[in-house]
């Protein structure tokens, strides 16, 4: 589970939901030429907050992208008239210590992000249906000539006749391959637009083109003081 | 348009003068050694030109002490100082990459009248 990262106490949601627009490079400063990823971010409102008292755990209920009011079932648009917004798509929950700070109904937008800052991004990957052992699990095959015959992406013995005598658990098999939850870590944010809610972060992220995304802060990376300081220079 | 290409238009440039397959072109491109910044000149025919907003490029083939080198730069790329076109050059093709085999005379490219 995902923890607000800071030590102490920490009241800053950093979390936005998004949309995957497509991949493109850019130049930076140093004329290098960066893959970059657009990402359609926010803008989010608070459709709910969750608190320790009631609900058990410190939340705060993220909208995103807009829907028509008639698309919404009843007890859904009844969750949606208490914070005023909506009704969203896409509702999803980002864990904060202190939810004192929010109110039902605010705006969340790009500004909780700098550019330098390193997010981890999840998304759906894209299914590939019922996959083989080559394209699921990197198998080289067999042979394609020496005698081979109806036997070219194969995996090979799954487990010998005397000994192991049994398939192993957990052992590599064709099934179904994508389509799951994927998160990519300790991507560099390389620019915001914040007019135009535009996310540029360096590297591919999962899923196709227009799949929603959720940004978060990264969990592992930070910025590292002395850079920083520099970036707030600039 | 689309996000993406606005994106891709921010960082294209107007200065970049219009040359094609077969042309001559001084490149002067920029090199940084620690702090220091020169200019170095890369002079050769373009055997190939490739489309595409930020991620175009080209490819530029001269024949060094009679070693063939080849050089792509990114179009749009900050470190291109400015481009010259020597010379115009008559070609049936947009991507030369026969110059390869070629050597000497046959290496040559006529030039447009």
């Amino acid at each position: 589970m995902w923890r607000s990262s800071c030590n102490g106490v920490c009241t800053v949601l950093k979390g936005i939901i998004g949309r995957k627009l497509g991949t493109t490079q850019v130049f930076a400063e140093n004329a290098y030429l960066i893959p970059v990823t657009v990402i359609e971010a926010g803008p989010c409102a608070v459709v709910q907050i969750k608190t320790k008292g009631k609900e058990g755990y410190n939340t705060i209920q993220l909208g995103f992208m807009e829907k028509k009011p008639q698309r919404v079932n009843r007890p859904l648009s009844g969750h949606f008239q208490k914070s005023g917004k909506g009704p969203f798509y896409v509702l999803k929950e980002f864990r904060v210590d202190e939810t004192g700070e929010y109110k039902l109904g605010q705006e969340i937008t790009l500004d909780v992000f700098k550019i330098g800052e390193f997010v981890d991004v999840t998304g759906t990957s894209k299914g590939r249906g019922f996959a083989g052992v080559m394209k699921r699990h990197g198998f080289s095959g067999a042979h394609s000539s020496h005698g081979t015959h109806e036997h070219f992406r194969h995996g090979g013995s799954i487990g010998a006749s005397a000994t192991p005598s049994k398939t192993f658990k957990g052992k590599k098999m064709p099934g179904h391959f994508g389509n799951g939850k994927v998160t990519v870590q300790n991507l560099k944010i390389v620019d915001i637009k914040s007019e135009r809610n535009l996310l540029l972060v360096k590297g591919a992220i999962p899923g196709p083109v227009n799949s929603v995304v959720v940004i978060r802060e990264a969990k592992k990376k930070k910025v590292r003081k002395e850079e920083q300081v520099e970036a707030e220079k600039n | 348009m689309n996000a993406i290409e606005s994106i891709e238009k921010e960082h294209l440039r107007m200065d970049i003068p219009d040359f094609r397959a077969g042309d001559t072109v001084k490149v002067h491109f920029k090199i940084h050694e620690g702090d220091k910044e020169r200019i170095q000149v890369f002079e050769g025919a373009v055997i190939r030109k490739r489309r595409g907003n930020t991620r175009a490029t080209f490819t530029v083939r001269k024949v060094s002490y009679g070693i063939g080198v080849e050089r792509i730069f990114p179009l749009y790329s900050p470190n291109i100082n400015k481009i010259e076109v020597v010379s115009r050059g008559r070609v049936r093709r947009s991507r030369l990459y026969y110059l390869r085999e070629r050597k000497g005379k046959a290496a040559r490219i006529r030039e447009k009248r």
